[in-house]
């Protein structure tokens, strides 16, 4: 371990918000206080799954003493969505609803029982239209288009053939196929959605509280939805309860609280409840995929032919970006050169998925690892040995022209081989009892922001206080992956304080500078650049402040730390002196940012090829054992070894932290989460059916971290908090079959499912 | 029906008037504006609300306020002492055994329970202790470490708050 520095940087530092959080003074969307005269939404939500609506009576609701407003579809006529191409949510449902639980009115009442009452006062009339709840049903030729500008409800599909694959598996020992199927999973972060938003009429001026992960697209979003300038609305992000990619677009929860406040003049609640939040879901699509390799006896990957159809929900949402993602970052993890990529991002009648932590990877690397695993069996060679035979050799450009600057894949590899004990223990351990491997990756940051702009892709502003204390003004939204903690590590560091005397305001737009929010992992890596260049001009201020009193030149001035000096002889000044003399000047701010470069935006080879594009990609690798019950059918994941490449560990306490929530996740996916629906209802959306694993379900997760140096990231450091999560779910799978010798294609991988595949084998052997 | 409720709150004696049908959890949070107790779920499925009824762990959302006249009630709030974090609290903010924090309360809460029978716990019984609480963040690995290093600083005299002086 690293001695820590006084910022801590490479050190183990628990979270500058830490004690906020483990006293319970630290304040979410829903638990601000609530001054009297504020009013609380409810909604009235779609029980239908694909309608036209004919008629919305909200009169006997508008009626109930103690209701102050109720809105519906036709007080908005505004679209939202997060990508300026596809923005086709309403905020409240318009001429129709397409999927059960779409938000169709809401009222604003004096207390919560009013508003339920008035909700259940609400009719609907609707002419049913055919609903479609999966992909393969909305793609059918006669199927009617869910959104009239979609035809045949395809949202976008997505080909490329990049090199030659036909003669690819012409060259290859072995050429495999497999079709996979992975449910649709949900973020559930513990925080339910919740808004609070104050219309100030005399200023015509709303503020906005909200749960949410990237405060500045719900200003973009609220002035669009609510045709006001920017600069009427200002935006504040309390603590988060998480968010995995929940909300890392606006949400209708925001944009209803909004409307209604505006509405009644007042200042309007909505705290939605765990059903409601389910519903709002944002998670990972369904996924049908069907990949083929072309492997060598030698272990090279010749060539790699993947289609994957997602479920994408009502609307749009990211679909595009993680359709297209799901092919572009078959790139970036090894050595590939002929590659065939065909998705398509259906539209369908069930309530709209999102970016899910690991976006647009999880499920194609899913079924890429399990039939490697496979191939590599049958040609009797070790998993190991196989990715160790395709690996890139930085710097790169993938044939996808994806930058590769930093890999780390080989050291993760080698660590968890040697952490598991993979060599002597794998095919000697008991029956019942299995290792798996697999691997994974991720961006750091995605090189092209959503909405892209002349601005930079991050800004950060450091401003010196005349106590000498250093204030950092960042717009990152920190939602427990310690942002904030991170930021002010970086700026410590450079000038040389102690954690203690720097100070991160964030989450407010009236105070801080743009930023896109915390998704696609994108913080560490540009908005700490961002912060290091801030910090680097301070601290140039601060050396020339140093050397006016010294009566020196600069480059004489010595920085100890907090001490400055011109030579060992001299006894030099302390931080206060210095910041005394900088600031003679009056208050000093400084504006660092942070550009990724051109080379980093990803291709041109296909329509969307900047999809993927990174300055930096964080590697992963993983060892998972289990052991199974085949008399209950009873997966208990024992132990996962996971080794970690962020390019330098600047919080090796957070980075575990990330490493591990990010592996487990995972094995939710792998084990037991599903949404499951029948007839377009929602039938797990409550913290019993979706299971989440809980303390009992879960192993201990042994992180290494392996330190590739990224030229480009803040000290080197990549991300985090994505790139693990991916290689557990084939890593689990690898290992049931190491144990049971059945092969897993769909998940989760229940006990009801376990029993009834080895029961068939059981037959099939009979 | 309307009624008064008297009650000891992390250690302070109240009477509060509360209706019948009011949920200690919405008492907490909305009466007496203790909101460091989270609610996470729709009713029973994730731990959140866990507050203290008599030194015991319970779901603040299934209980009902009237239930509990007379008797003593502990939230996250009432766990540290003078401003100081307990050694609970101190042991899941330096092992990062919580992230976003929202479940850290309940969490919280439900080890101080632990600790205060069971001074050294194993793994198993930690896992046991808070097989209610469901986290999102942390895969749990830290929080296990966190409750462990509670107990050895409770052991080195950075002690848990039991109760205050004429309580109990
Ligand atoms: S709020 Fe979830 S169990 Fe009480
Ligand atoms: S720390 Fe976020 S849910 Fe536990």
């Amino acid at each position: 371990m690293n001695a820590p520095l006084e910022s801590g940087i490479g050190g183990y530092v628990p979270m500058v918000d830490g004690p906020e959080k483990v006293s319970g003074r630290a304040r979410y969307t829903a638990d601000l206080a609530v001054r009297p005269g504020t009013l609380v939404a409810r909604l009235y939500r779609s029980p239908y799954a694909h309608a036209e609506i004919l008629e919305v009576d909200v009169s006997q609701a508008t009626r109930l003493p103690g209701v102050r407003a109720v809105i519906t579809g036709a007080d908005c006529d505004r679209t939202f969505g997060v990508l300026p191409i596809a923005r086709s949510e309403h905020p409240l449902a318009r001429g129709k609803v397409r999927y059960r639980g779409e938000p169709v009115a809401a009222v604003a009442a004096v207390d919560d029982a009013t508003a339920k009452a008035a909700i259940a006062l609400i009719r609907m009339k609707v002419r049913e239209l055919p609903a479609y709840f999966s992909a393969a049903e909305a793609l059918a030729p006669d199927a009617l288009p869910i959104h009239e500008r979609k035809r045949g409800n395809i949202e976008r599909e997505v080909r490329f053939e990049i090199g030659d694959v036909a003669q690819a598996f012409a060259e290859a020992d072995l050429v495999q196929e497999g079709t996979y199927h992975c449910p649709e999973v949900c973020q559930n972060q513990m925080e339910m959605h919740a808004a609070l938003v104050d219309y100030d009429a005399e200023a015509d001026r709303l503020t906005v509280h909200a749960t949410t992960q990237t405060p500045h697209y719900i200003h973009l979003m609220m002035a669009h939805v609510l045709e006001l300038p920017m600069s009427k609305i200002r935006v504040i992000k309390p603590h988060v309860g998480g968010g995995f990619g929940a909300r890392t677009e606006t949400l209708n929860v925001e944009l209803i609280a909004a409307l209604l406040a505006r509405k009644t003049r007042g200042r309007v609640r909505l705290v939605v409840t765990r059903e409601e939040t389910f519903l709002t879901h944002r998670g990972r699509p369904e996924s049908h995929i069907r990949v083929k390799i072309g492997l060598r006896r030698d272990g090279r990957i010749t060539g790699v032919e993947c289609d994957c159809i997602q479920r994408g929900g009502a609307h749009s949402g990211y679909g595009i970006v993680t359709i297209l993602y799901a092919g572009s970052l078959l790139y970036g993890l090894y050595d590939l050169k002929h590659v065939n990529y065909h998705g398509v991002r259906a539209l369908t009648n069930t309530p709209p998925c999102g970016a899910f932590r690991g976006h647009g990877t999880v499920n194609v690397r899913f079924a890429f690892e399990s039939l490697l695993d496979r191939m590599a069996e049958q040609l009797g060679l070790d998993p190991l040995s196989v990715r160790r035979a395709n690996l890139l050799v930085p710097p790169t450009f993938t044939d996808n022209d994806l930058m590769v600057n930093s890999y780390g894949l080989p050291e993760c590899i080698d660590w968890v081989e040697r952490r598991s004990g993979w060599r002597e223990r794998r095919g000697r351990l008991p029956r019942g009892q299995g290792l798996g491997f697999a691997c994974s990756h991720y961006v750091s940051g995605a090189s092209k922001a959503v909405n892209p702009g002349s601005e930079p892709n991050a800004t950060v502003k450091v401003r010196l206080d005349h106590d000498g204390s250093v204030a950092v003004l960042s717009g990152a939204a920190e939602i427990g992956q310690g942002s904030t903690t991170v930021i002010a590590q970086t700026v410590a560091e450079v000038l040389g304080l102690g954690l203690d005397r720097v100070h991160v305001i964030s989450g407010d737009s009236d105070l801080v500078p743009t930023d896109n929010g915390s998704y696609s992992s994108r913080v560490t890596f540009q908005v700490g650049n961002a912060a290091l260049d801030a910090a680097r001009q301070l601290k140039t201020i601060l050396l020339n402040a140093a050397a006016r009193r010294l009566e020196t030149r600069v480059e004489n001035v010595e920085c100890l730390g907090e001490h400055y000096r011109a030579g060992a002889q001299d006894t030099g000044l302390s931080f206060d002196e210095v910041a005394a003399e900088a600031l003679r000047g009056g208050t000093i701010v400084v504006t660092g940012t942070y550009t990724t470069i051109p080379e980093s935006h990803g291709g041109k080879k296909y329509l969307g090829a900047a999809i993927g594009g990174t300055m930096a990609f964080s590697y992963s690798a993983q060892v998972v054992q289990v052991s199974v019950d085949e008399d209950t059918g009873v997966v208990n994941v024992e132990k996962v070894w996971v080794a970690h490449d962020c390019g330098k560990a600047l919080n090796r306490l957070t980075v575990e932290g990330q490493v591990q929530g990010s592996v487990w996740m995972g094995m939710g996916q792998a084990m037991s989460e599903e949404m499951g629906y029948h007839e377009g209802l929602m039938v797990a959306a409550n913290m019993l059916d979706y299971r989440v694993p809980t303390i009992f379900d879960s192993p201990d997760i042994e992180v290494g971290i392996v330190e590739s140096n990224d030229p480009h990231g803040p000290f080197g450091a990549k991300e985090a908090g994505e790139g693990s999560l991916a290689a557990l779910l084939p890593a689990l799978a690898n290992a049931v079959h190491d144990a049971i010798g059945i092969r897993f294609d769909a998940l989760p991988m229940t006990p009801d499912r376990i029993l009834a595949a080895i029961e068939k084998r059981r037959r099939g052997h009979a | 029906m309307t009624r008064v409720l008297e009650i000891e709150l992390n250690g302070e004696r109240r009477a509060d008037p509360i209706e019948d049908n009011l949920l200690l959890l919405d008492y907490l949070r909305e009466t007496v504006g203790l909101t460091g107790t989270k609610t996470g779920c729709d009713g029973g499925e994730c731990g959140a609300c866990t507050v203290l009824v008599d030194g015991v762990p319970r779901l603040s959302c299934l209980t009902l306020a009237c239930s509990l006249v007379h008797r003593r009630v502990e939230t996250v709030e009432g766990a540290g002492a003078d401003g100081m974090l307990s050694a609970v609290q101190r042991g899941f903010h330096e092992k990062l055994g919580a992230q976003c924090g929202y479940c850290t309360p309940g969490f919280v809460v439900a080890a101080t329970a632990l600790l205060r029978w069971n001074a050294d716990p194993t793994d198993d019984e930690i896992r046991a202790a808070l097989g209610s609480n469901i986290c999102r963040c942390t895969g749990y690995v830290k929080i296990i470490e966190a409750v462990r290093h509670a107990a050895a600083l409770q052991s080195k005299g950075v002690r848990a708050r039991v109760a205050r002086p004429g309580s109990c």
